[in-house]
């Protein structure tokens, strides 16, 4: 399947071919340049999917191919970096995923982009990023993976930071490049104390079941009272919450939205935020059976993003930042599946309920991705239209823009966990598996999925119900080019819960058998109902004055949630007033004053010393002749007496 | 040969030349009387050039070969310091040592 | 005429061509051709090196010759490269050649600058291919001389200042390296200067701790050392662009080069006992030098300060002394040599035009010049260790090699060092950020110019080199491996 290299270099070409014609070519004409060659690019990862989920199973189980590695750096003998394809079934989904969010958005943004200036560099970025993401999931070795790691990082500071002479784009961009780049160097630290021991990068050697022997060298060995394994798994962990954009990391995800709205479908809700929960689940079987007490760490650290995320996406007004902590969020959701998981035991050629947690997670990337990918396009139909991203500006569009209500509507029913939306299905599995793990976390993630149901129908009654706001221009619908996607992903949400995914993906490779567990699907959908409830009775007319009260009742949460619970201020002092005031700034002093001072100290004292000795030098004659006789007596003396 | 003058008197007779002229060299303000001076210790080296070569090497003409050139360099010396000082007199108009210090600043 | 004395040969003869042009159109021409020539030349040889590997060909040096030079004291004028060198006189020509685009339109005295610039290149070229101490040594001193009078003439700023200061620091450590050389030399008691005849005897360890420090010292002074690198943010903040270039583009691998070549070769027992001092002075380098570069205000600084950073990396990778750590210091030598360049030679078109290095009077310029903001993005996206350029190599093979040492003290000063990626991150695109991105600053700035052919071009050259380090490693990682093979087995055979 060597085919599959095209998937990679399709975008590249895109991306070089785009950046170095640049303004050689016509916006729209470099536009359907990207869009074509990502549709190849789409079409060949459907292809490379029903090939590799028709192929024959081994034993019941889901086998992995290579069909390219070449070794790229060599560090030692036996470590080196190798660039290849790695197609198994999360893989395999993700490209899938990958390359259709990425179509639409494509096609999206020939609308959406339209008339803006630097169209040719917007679609080379696309194509880099698309690039970079592919080679992300492929990855054969956790190298290959931070190279693409790295790359998906700085395409994903040029797309925030598109539009560039905006001030708050440009900070945005630095924000979350510097933020990611902090939680990459500790998942290079992981990196190195995993290979260090290991001797080895690749993900086929590390995750191999059979082959633990590479381990042993790690074995009994504890640094700062930690063992040394948890400590890489756990550095490596701290790499991917930066990405996925758990809490503290989260910071930069809000900011990010600063960017075209497009690309936040993308990059900031369907794909790179994915990564860390990816680079787990590629993992999950070092994680699960070397450091378990790191997964479990975890589920709960992501367990408190989600709860932290949702309660602050209560209170947000800009519709973007609602969404993106509603994707902080569910990516919370993601990895706690991930953290409660179990490897599964194959029995028969299927997989037992052990591996729940793990399949669950993975479903739930891919819905959500088609979920979170068609609201992120939504919102910027709306936006688009409204030129604003503030809730207060808008109201009432259901009656302009029907067709964006609609699909709007599927994916918030489909997130908030209504039957039959894929969201659903998902986070049901997610539920029931966090159940299985701990009763009260199950309890806890029940909660958040009622809080994302309630801000969900928040803000989906705010904008399409409610108090119409007034606009200078008559609202219209979006063009075609931009519901073409909407209603494309809308119909994927719609059908994607009945995907039998567990036959696709699951822990171990075999099949497993999805089968609802009517107690919990059935709680936490009439707990999510009862949320939507409440949100229309907030929200729905926009008279009600429940919210201003709830918001005065819990004044001192409010506030805090307002402002994201300080979570930034906390930052902003850390880096600002500790690092550049406290450590960069003296340290700048220090070097110009005082290794400097030294330095010109010496210079000075040789001066000074020089001066010291020039009354010597009278020019007056006699005197030096003087007092070369008297040398020369002494000379003398010395030579006779001594 | 007793009636020869020991070579002691011919030794003590340049050493007071020599530190006569070094004397005059270091005190002296006038630039004439300096290289009256210089002159001095040049020829008290001379004459010990002579002796030494007649006492302790009589088979040998080396001492006073070099006398006889030391001379003559010291005859050219004296002209080119004539020179100077003539030249430096129509500068500064003085032949006084102390008023030379340009050099230094 | 031995191959390599082509190298040293060019520029002698540009000088003199140089001496009798008459006018700046001439003496442009002069010069470009011999950078040219220059280029052709390391090319060739880089390919004819490819080709005696190929043949089977595993001496040590390769192309060597040698001749008496003064016969009394043994010193001898003895060339000869391996895959290191044979990089750095790469690296060498490609800076020489963009400096002298670069400085295409120098004021005032075009010829004289162009003949110390080439004096400057005799030097460093001579000391890239010499295999004798004193020859080498004597090209050392070749090349910083011109230094002096380059930023004292054509400098800006606070140039003569900056000019004494880094010709008297520069000159301080080419005092101890003198001492260290003959340490060397009359320690090893063998019958010529010549270095590879000086490794097959050994000098007793007692001398070695005395002259090890002096010699590392000497050279890391150049190589900015910590504590002895405050020369580098005011000689370059003064230097003209193309001196800048070449200052740390060449001249700072003079450095890091005579370390390994000379002081850790010939003195592997000391390197080994006394490495570990150096190992916190260069750690100290790497972050404190990152530390600094985040509040400065001057563009040349920032990058002086980078280099800092950078250059102790190099010389970190060195102590590490395992082959991959220390192939990561020769690429960084490489990725730092060529992406400096590219920033000096951008910041030095920037000031041109602005006729300010100040990053608070800056802003807005992508739009402006929207090629020299994309060459300076390109810059430091290398810098901070982007994966397809050169920076991620260098530094991936330092880290993973310096990691593997097996002292623990060692690894934990690998994960000082790292922290380093961040920081370097947030200089940059702090930069990138103040002056490129954001609203016009200055509205004077609006009718400025994009960059011009002379321009472009070594921005291109020098882009495209960072990118085919970045992007095929392993052509070079091969040649410096079997560069260092002998090194590190000296090293290894020391430490037991």
């Amino acid at each position: 399947m060597e085919y599959t290299l095209w998937i990679l270099i399709l975008p590249l070409l895109g991306f070089l071919s785009l950046g170095l014609l640049g303004t050689r070519l016509k916006g729209k004409s470099a536009g359907y340049i990207g869009t074509a060659l990502l549709g190849l690019t789409a079409l060949l990862s459907y292809f490379t999917a029903w090939q590799y989920f028709s192929m024959d199973r081994v034993d019941g189980i889901r086998q992995a191919l290579t069909p390219v590695n070449w070794t790229w750096m060599r560090f030692t003998d036996f470590l080196h970096i190798d660039l290849g394809i790695l197609l198994d079934p999360i893989s395999v989904m993700m490209l899938v995923v990958i390359s259709t969010v990425s179509l639409m958005v494509h096609i999206y943004s020939l609308g959406y982009m339209d008339g803006e200036k630097g169209f040719q560099r917007y679609y080379a970025f696309l194509g880099l990023f698309t690039f970079s993401m592919c080679g992300l999931v492929v990855a054969t070795n956790i190298f290959q993976m931070y190279i693409f790691w790295e790359l998906v990082g700085v395409s994903s500071y040029l797309l925030i930071g598109f539009y560039y002479t905006k001030p708050e784009a440009v900070s945005a961009s630095k924000k979350a490049f510097i933020v990611t780049r902090f939680a990459d160097m500790f998942f290079l630290m992981g990196i190195l104390l995993l290979s260090y021991f290991t001797k080895t990068f690749d993900f086929g050697l590390l995750c191999d079941p059979a082959n633990q022997s590479i381990f042993a060298s790690a074995a009994g060995k504890t640094f700062l009272g930690g063992a040394v394994l948890s400590w890489a798994t756990a550095l490596i962990f701290i790499g991917a919450a930066g990405k996925s954009a758990m809490f503290p990391l989260h910071i930069w995800l809000p900011d990010a939205m600063e960017g075209p709205t497009p690309v936040s479908a993308l990059i900031h809700a369907a794909t790179m935020v994915v990564a860390g929960v990816y680079l787990v689940a590629r993992l999950f079987p070092v994680y699960f059976f070397f450091t378990p007490e790191v997964l479990h760490g975890i589920a709960y650290v992501a367990a408190f993003t989600a709860l932290y995320a949702a309660i602050v996406a209560c209170v947000q007004t800009d519709i973007k930042r609602v969404l993106a902590f509603s994707t902080i969020s569910q990516i919370g959701f993601m990895l706690v599946a991930l953290g409660v998981s179990s490897m599964g035991t194959v029995d028969n050629g299927l997989e037992s309920h052990e591996g729940l947690g793990y399949m669950a997670s993975m479903f739930h990337l891919f819905t959500h991705a088609m979920f979170k990918a068609l609201l992120f396009l939504g919102a910027g139909a709306i936006i688009h239209t409204v030129h604003s991203n503030e809730m207060s500006r808008m109201g009432g569009l259901r009656k302009q823009m029907p067709i964006t209500h609609i699909t709007f509507l599927v994916a918030c029913l489909a997130i908030a966990g209504i039957p039959p939306f894929s969201g659903f299905f998902s986070k049901d599995e997610i539920l029931t598996a966090t159940f299985m793990f701990k009763p009260w976390l199950g309890v806890v993630m029940t909660f958040i999925a009622a809080l994302t149901a309630f801000y969900m129908f928040r803000l989906y009654y705010n904008i399409f119900w409610g108090k119409p706001a007034q606009h200078e221009h008559p609202l219209h619908e979006a063009p075609k080019n931009m519901t073409g996607p909407l209603v494309f992903l809308a119909l994927v949400t719609v059908v994607a819960g009945f995907i039998p995914f567990g036959k696709f993906v699951s822990s171990t490779g075999a099949a497993y058998i999805i089968h609802l567990d009517m107690k919990v699907a059935i709680t936490s959908v009439v707990i999510a109902l009862i949320s939507i409830l409440i949100a229309w009775k907030f929200y729905c007319k926009g008279t009600s004055t429940v919210p201003a009260k709830m918001a005065g009742f819990f004044g001192p949460l409010y506030t805090a949630a307002k402002h994201r619970f300080y979570i930034d201020e906390v930052y902003q002092f850390i880096t600002h007033k500790i690092i550049f005031r406290c450590v960069s700034q003296p340290l700048a002093w220090f070097d110009r004053h005082i290794i400097d001072g030294i330095l010109n100290g010496i210079g000075w004292i040789t001066c000074r010393g020089s001066l010291a000795f020039r009354w010597m030098q009278t020019g007056q004659l006699q005197s030096y002749a003087l007092l070369i006789i008297l040398g020369a007596l002494i000379l003398l003396c010395i030579s006779l007496f001594c | 040969m007793e009636h020869i003058i020991p070579m002691e008197y011919y030794l003590v007779v340049s050493s007071i030349m020599f530190f006569a002229g070094i004397y005059g060299f270091i005190t002296r303000k006038n630039l004439i009387a300096v290289l009256i001076s210089v002159e001095l210790v040049l020829t008290s080296t001379d004459i010990n050039f002579a002796v030494f070569n007649r006492f302790l090497f009589p088979q040998h003409l080396e001492g006073m070969f070099f006398t006889l050139f030391s001379i003559g360099v010291s005859a050219a010396e004296t002209a080119v310091a004539i020179a100077i000082i003539i030249n430096i007199y129509r500068n500064i108009k003085s032949t006084e040592v102390r008023n030379l210090k340009n050099l230094k600043d | 005429m031995n191959l390599l004395s082509i190298f040293v040969a060019i520029p002698v003869l540009m000088l003199a061509g140089l001496f009798l042009s008459r006018t700046r159109q001439q003496a442009r021409i002069i010069s470009a051709t011999g950078a040219s020539l220059l280029m052709v030349a390391a090319v060739a040889l880089a390919f004819l090196f490819m080709a005696e590997r190929h043949a089977g060909n595993t001496a040590e040096m390769l192309f060597t010759a040698s001749a008496q030079w003064f016969p009394a004291w043994n010193i001898g004028y003895s060339v000869g490269v391996d895959g290191i060198s044979v990089l750095m006189i790469l690296l060498s020509a490609f800076i020489v050649f963009t400096g002298i685009f670069t400085s295409w339109n120098i004021d005032p005295l075009p010829k004289e600058y162009f003949m110390w610039f080439c004096l400057l290149s005799v030097g460093v070229f001579g000391f890239f291919i010499s295999l004798d101490l004193f020859t080498m040594f004597m090209f050392y001193e070749v090349a910083l001389i011109p230094m002096y009078l380059l930023i004292g003439v054509w400098g800006s700023g606070k140039k003569e200042y900056a000019a004494m200061k880094l010709t008297l620091m520069l000159m301080g450590g080419s005092a101890l390296l003198m001492l260290g050389i003959l340490g060397i030399y009359f320690g090893s008691g063998a019958t010529s200067m010549d270095i590879m005849d000086i490794a097959q005897s050994t000098i007793p360890t007692a001398l070695q701790k005395y002259f090890f420090p002096l010699t590392f010292i000497g050279f890391g002074v150049l190589g900015a050392l910590f504590p002895f690198h405050t020369w580098s943010p005011d000689g370059h903040a003064s230097a003209p662009t193309a001196v800048s270039m070449l200052h740390a583009g060449v001249l700072m691998k003079l450095g890091g080069y005579g370390c390994f070549r000379v002081a850790m070769f010939l003195m592997p027992e000391a390197a080994n006992e006394l490495g570990w001092i150096f190992l916190i002075l260069t750690g100290i380098s790497v972050v404190y030098g990152a530390f600094s570069a985040c509040v400065q205000k001057d563009l040349k600084y920032i990058n002086a300060y980078s280099s800092v950073s950078h250059c102790g990396l190099v010389l970190f990778a060195l102590l590490m002394m395992n082959t991959t750590a220390m192939t990561g210091a020769i690429m960084q030598m490489l990725s730092h040599g060529l992406m400096t360049a590219l920033f000096f030679a951008l910041i030095g078109m920037i000031y041109g035009r602005t006729h300010t290095r100040d990053i608070r009077e800056m802003g807005g310029l992508m739009k402006i010049m929207p090629f020299l903001g994309v060459g300076y993005v390109i810059a430091g996206l290398a810098s901070l260790g982007l994966p397809g350029l050169s920076g991620f190599v260098a530094e991936m093979n330092v880290f993973v090699g310096s990691f593997q040492h097996a002292d623990t003290f060692h690894r934990v000063l690998t994960l000082i060092a790292v922290t380093s990626i961040v920081i370097t991150a947030v200089y940059i695109l702090r930069v990138v950020g103040k002056i490129l991105y954001g609203p016009v600053q200055n509205p004077a700035h609006l009718k400025l110019t994009d960059a011009v052919w002379f321009e472009r071009l070594p921005v291109v050259v020098l882009i495209l080199a960072i990118a085919a380090i970045g992007l095929y490693p392993s052509w070079i990682a091969d040649w410096i491996h079997t560069a260092l093979e002998p090194i590190v087995s000296r090293l290894t055979l020391a430490a037991l």
